[in-house]
């Protein structure tokens, strides 16, 4: 038991690494709000200005600006849909002892080792080109019109593969939930006349509902900031179709230079983030209680 | 003397050592480049370069097109002085060196012969007759199409083909059974991809970007017919995921025989005529960007790779050295005579074309020195306009702009909006973000 002494020299001895920390968030962020108030272009750096709320307002009149939210959520929710789903799917059967088991684990696994450039480039040259990939090249093996991926399903082309990369991710939490789950109880389930079905929804998921939102929550910090995928593949086009609100923050610094621009996305990113952090967890976080 | 006193005599001793050496110590130049094939050369040619000049090392940063211009934009714009010499446009030179970022290239090499560059480049690389970047390789542009496919198809291209006669012959080389696409055009977004064509382009057929108060001029029905004759022939003759092909997309479709017709960059020329790269080497003819019935003006495409010191740099007459043998006719005799006259870096020197030698190894050579000769910077539309550049307009915001009209204009190409619609889309992104940008000033 501490004492108050103790207690205070523990708060005095902790304070260094907390401010460093506060520090290292503040600073940044502080600068970012600070430049998305000025009229700031990197190619006229001379022609700097007080801009007031200009840039605010500039970035969301932008008229891709809606596209980009709506893509944003479509993204999110479309990976961790197929996640989700498939992850338990593929999660059951490699619970399974089956012949090879180790080597299809590292198989189903590896895609997350994969950088995400790396993973775009291949599935964009290699797997979804209209002329030269293994789509297309099975299209026309069945006699059918290779479709075009990124022109005509470029979002749903993009969910694809940056699902492809999170599925291993949930898979092996999945699985991870699933060896948890006590063999003897589901032998009284079955013996009690449960079906396989019934013990998966009245055992199985609630079992999993912990893991589910874990990944749920993790995937969902990083799927709001993709960007790599959509940079090598679309370039967030055709026209916005495939626009989220990071590649949209992208332009306006790296295309635009428009440092003051950006900097009122990127506040404005980070507030969206943060409301739609509050309502997961208001609304899957309490699984975690 | 005591031992403590020795040994800080000694150290001191040893510190005066070390300093000397530093002061012999070579001077590393950092260059920024981009990945293509005559600059990749160029790095593993350099050795006469270094064994000449001891006390300089190079230390190369390669990069793709786009995050070279970001990197190298970013640095030169906050001061960071990352590097020493800067691989960059056309488009960046005029503007770079108006504020005052690039170092003027004076005090060249006597043999470094500053009049044997071609008049267009040196002009385009100069703002008040001071030279601010040197060119590597220049380029215009032009049309590529295949000789067989033509005769096949009963077709022929002139040398000064108009829209008309490339649309007839696109339709008569076309073969979807076979792959065979009657014509491949830049629909990969980006003020240097779709939209550089389509800029020249337009050029072509008597539009412009803004008029004299820069107004946007994406309604004027000038626009309206390049967009609606680009979609049309790309729609009906060209290959399937155009709207995601740009230049080396392209290149390879042609050389793989899937195009009747190709209309891009001169220094493709050398790419497709390469036996080892590609399987059409022998049938390749060659013609001048077309233009349209009854427009005096064929697509004024000019651009050129240069090298470019920027002013932050400490270390300036190392990097103009190197800037100058990279540049000079003796770097192009030496890559001549280790990998043939076809492989000299084209576009820049009025000699390279009057050299017998280059011209027999390079069959497209003539094609590629008019093209270049006609481009126009200063006035690249047949109306009036208040800006230069060729197939870009020269002036900050375009990279910006131009590159957010490109992804409206390979939507339309996608099939996701109609010609009208997208036209509208770019009237008024560029109206917005001229107004942001202050226009007129």
């Amino acid at each position: 038991m501490a004492t108050r002494q103790t207690a205070g020299l523990a708060r005095l001895m902790r304070a260094p690494a907390i401010i460093l920390l506060l520090i290292w968030m503040i600073v940044p962020l502080g600068m970012t709000l600070y430049y998305s108030f000025l009229n700031y272009n990197l190619l006229n750096p001379a022609n700097v200005s007080w801009a007031g709320w200009f840039n605010y307002q500039y970035f969301y009149t932008d008229p891709a600006f809606f596209a980009a939210i709506r893509n944003t959520l479509v993204l999110v929710l479309g990976v961790l849909t197929i996640t989700v789903v498939l992850g338990i799917a593929i999660a059951l059967l490699i619970d399974k002892p089956i012949w090879g088991q180790g080597i299809v684990r590292i198989l189903i696994i590896s895609p997350f080792f994969v950088m995400p450039p790396v993973a775009a480039l291949i599935w964009k040259n290699m797997i979804m080109h209209p002329s030269y990939g293994v789509f297309a090249d099975i299209a026309r093996f069945l006699g059918l019109q290779p479709v075009d991926w990124f022109a005509q399903y470029p979002l749903t082309s993009i969910i694809i593969i940056v699902a492809w990369q999170w599925l291993p991710f949930a898979t092996l939490i999945l699985l991870t939930a699933l060896q948890s789950l006590d063999g003897e109880q589901m032998e009284a389930a079955e013996m009690d006349g449960a079906g396989p079905v019934s013990r998966f929804i009245h055992l199985t998921l609630p079992h999993l509902a912990r893991a589910i939102t874990v990944v749920v929550l993790i995937q969902t910090i990083f799927l709001l900031g993709i960007y790599a995928e959509i940079l090598v593949t679309t370039n967030g086009g055709p026209g916005n179709a495939s626009t989220n609100l990071t590649y949209l923050i992208y332009r306006a610094a790296r295309l635009n230079f428009d440092i003051g621009g950006a900097a009122a996305g990127g506040i404005i990113a980070v507030i969206l983030a943060n409301i739609v952090a509050i309502f997961l967890m208001r609304a899957v976080g309490k699984n975690l209680d | 003397m005591t031992t403590t006193f020795r040994a800080l005599l000694g150290a001191t001793a040893l510190c005066a050592i070390g300093g000397a050496a530093a002061a012999q110590d070579p001077v590393t130049l950092t260059i920024a480049t981009v990945n293509n094939g005559d600059m990749i050369r160029m790095q593993q040619m350099t050795a006469p370069f270094t064994e000449a000049n001891p006390d300089i090392r190079l230390d190369w940063v390669t990069l793709e097109e786009n995050i070279l211009r970001e990197r190298v934009t970013t640095d030169i714009a906050t001061g960071g002085g990352q590097y020493d010499v800067l691989t960059i446009g056309t488009y960046e030179v005029p503007i770079w060196a108006a504020q005052g970022w690039l170092a003027p290239l004076e005090d060249l090499p006597d043999d470094y012969d500053v009049d044997d560059l071609i008049p267009a480049v040196r002009e385009a690389l100069s703002v008040d007759d001071t030279l601010f970047a040197a060119p590597f390789y220049a380029e215009s542009a032009m049309v590529m199409y295949r000789t067989d496919l033509a005769e096949a198809a009963g077709v022929t291209i002139p040398d000064n083909p108009t829209w008309t006669d490339i649309r007839t012959a696109a339709e008569a080389m076309t073969d979807r059974d076979a792959e065979v696409y009657g014509i491949c055009l830049r629909g990969k977004p980006g003020w240097g991809e779709n939209m550089a064509f389509l800029t020249a382009m337009a050029n072509s057929y008597g539009a412009r970007w803004f008029d004299t108060e820069w107004a946007p001029q994406f309604d004027s029905p000038e626009w309206q017919a390049t967009l609606t004759d680009y979609l049309e022939m790309m729609t009906n003759y060209g290959p399937p995921g155009a709207s995601s092909n740009g230049f080396n997309e392209n290149l390879s479709l042609f050389q793989q025989g899937r195009c009747g017709i190709w209309i891009d960059a001169t220094v493709a020329a050398s790419f497709v005529t390469d036996p080892t790269d590609s399987t059409v080497a022998d049938s390749v003819g060659f013609a001048q960007f077309p233009n349209k019935d009854g427009v005096d003006n064929h697509g004024n495409w000019l651009w050129a790779w240069n090298l470019a010191i920027p002013a932050s740099s400490q270390k300036q007459d190392a990097a103009r050295s190197f800037v100058a043998w990279a540049t000079s006719k003796g770097y192009t005799d030496m890559i001549a005579e280790a990998q043939g006259w076809r492989a000299a870096p084209p576009g820049t020197r009025t000699s390279l074309y009057e050299n017998p030698e280059y011209q027999e190894a390079a069959p497209f050579a003539a094609m590629t020195l008019e093209a270049i000769n006609s481009a126009n910077t200063q006035q690249s539309s047949v109306q009036e306009v208040p800006y230069t550049g060729g197939q870009f307009v020269a002036i900050p915001e375009f990279q910006g702009i131009g590159t957010q009209v490109g992804q409206t204009f390979s939507a339309a190409l996608a099939g996701q909006m109609s010609a009208d619609d997208a036209l509208a889309a770019a009237q008024s992104s560029t109206a917005r973000e001229m107004a942001r940008a202050g226009y007129p000033k």
